[in-house]
């Protein structure tokens, strides 16, 4: 039976254990704000440059010439998986699902004799993977210290692959992160970047209507090779705000959770403190009378 | 009728409005367009974008490349940064070339799609110390 200076201090220590969750809730709820707005005002820049896209590809990718960022290599044997974390932790299991994905990814590919390369952004997946695959992990990225990530953040990245398609140093990159649905849910995703994925329905239109329709200058293939690298960063992009956004959504439900635990156990402790604190007055109580009586 | 024209980069939609005329540098000169245009993609390199109503300019501004979707009904301009003409500024412009032209002088001669990259980033970076100077 603890005595009741250790139920005090441990009432305490658990409601400033509390005020620091909430006071975390609330910060990431304000930061949740801004990434999501953030995510929202990159949206129509991603819409556009994907109905140019469908435009462009399907009339390039049957020719012999079409780039490889739109084809691949024609190869299935190098993977480049490209792991999209938060820095910080406290954000539930948001950083281990995109990691355990990815480890899972990494087993299958290998059991299948294929070779595969890490390319970790996030200081948390980057950990969690250097752990056990630290001979994949050819480099990474990080933004721990920075308040928010812009374009060329993206941009960086995606020079980075593009230089490693050039050199043939990979046949198909996938990028993994945490889709945002909603402030509770975010689901770990894979999204192959290289060799591109065209939606099926966008393919057949873009084929039987907008190619016949559009005139392009200077011609396809200049503006498909400039187009595509941008688009591979927008894709990265996409990819970086959903994972910023996901992180604060999880980080708040986490908080919310954790501060509603302390709350629970608050009262589970004061109950013991008061029970224990009454057993002491009733004792005193019966001391002094029985001595009374004694008299 | 007007042409809806819209500028728009990766971090947000910067302008959009219905204009009586825009002018975009498009790879191979620039091009004016007016309503009814012929649908086209064009590739855009570093210059200005004229809007206009009627006659007269409204709005001029500067885009270091891009691309753009050209419709009967509408212009839609992708560009990674449009700024006023106003706000340009001729040392960023200079710095810009600058460094365009250090990476031209250090790619490697063969390695053609570099050399080409770095020639379009220099004729950005000296459009935009040109229209700095004009403004």
């Amino acid at each position: 039976m603890p005595s009741l200076k250790d139920l005090r201090n441990r009432i305490n220590s658990v409601k400033s254990t509390q005020k620091i969750t909430s006071a975390m809730k609330m910060v990431a709820a304000a930061k949740l704000r801004r990434a999501q707005s953030q995510a929202e005002a990159a949206r129509p820049y991603a819409q556009r440059m994907e109905r140019m896209l469908a435009a462009l590809a399907a009339s390039a990718a049957g020719s012999p010439t079409a780039p490889r960022a739109l084809v691949g290599t024609g190869r299935d044997q190098v993977h480049l998986l490209i792991p999209v974390t938060a820095d910080r932790g406290l954000a539930g299991a948001f950083n281990s699902n995109v990691s355990r994905m990815t480890r899972n990814s990494i087993r299958r590919l290998e059991g299948e004799g294929k070779t595969v390369k890490i390319l970790a952004v996030g200081r948390k997946g980057r950990d969690f993977l250097k752990r056990e695959f630290s001979a994949n992990l050819i480099g990474d990225v990080t933004y721990a210290g920075r308040k928010s990530i812009n374009f060329t953040d993206a941009q960086e990245i995606g020079t980075r692959v593009t230089t490693m398609l050039m050199a043939g140093e990979f046949d198909v990159a996938t990028v993994i992160y945490n889709q945002f649905h909603s402030v509770i849910t975010q689901v770990p995703t894979e999204m192959q970047l290289i060799p591109m994925k065209l939606p099926e329905a966008k393919v057949e239109d873009a084929a039987a209507g907008a190619h016949a329709i559009y005139e392009f200058e200077p011609d396809e293939e200049t503006i498909l090779a400039h187009l595509l690298p941008q688009n591979l960063a927008i894709q990265l992009y996409r990819a970086l705000l959903e994972n910023a956004a996901g992180f604060y959504g999880s980080q708040m439900s986490a908080m919310d959770n954790a501060t509603r635990n302390a709350g629970d156990m608050i009262k589970r402790l004061s109950q013991n403190y008061n029970r224990a604190r009454q057993a002491n007055i009733t004792r005193e109580l019966i001391e002094i009378i029985s001595g009374a009586e004694a008299v | 009728m007007p042409v809806d024209l819209e500028i728009v980069s990766p971090e947000k939609l910067l302008l959009s409005k219905p204009v009586d005329m825009v002018v975009i540098p498009g790879a191979e000169g620039e091009m004016g367009v007016l309503p009814l245009h012929a649908p086209m993609i064009v590739l855009l390199r570093g210059g200005e974008i004229r809007l206009y109503s009627g006659t007269n300019v409204t709005e001029r501004l500067y885009v270091s490349g891009g691309f753009a979707e050209v419709t009967p009904e509408r212009v839609t301009v992708l560009a990674n940064e449009a700024t006023p003409l106003a706000e340009v500024s001729r040392a960023e412009g200079e710095r810009r070339l600058a460094a365009a032209e250090a990476e031209y002088a250090a790619a490697d001669r063969m390695d053609v799609p570099a050399l080409d990259a770095a020639q379009d980033r220099m004729q950005s970076a000296r459009a935009m110390v040109e229209l700095a100077q004009a403004a």
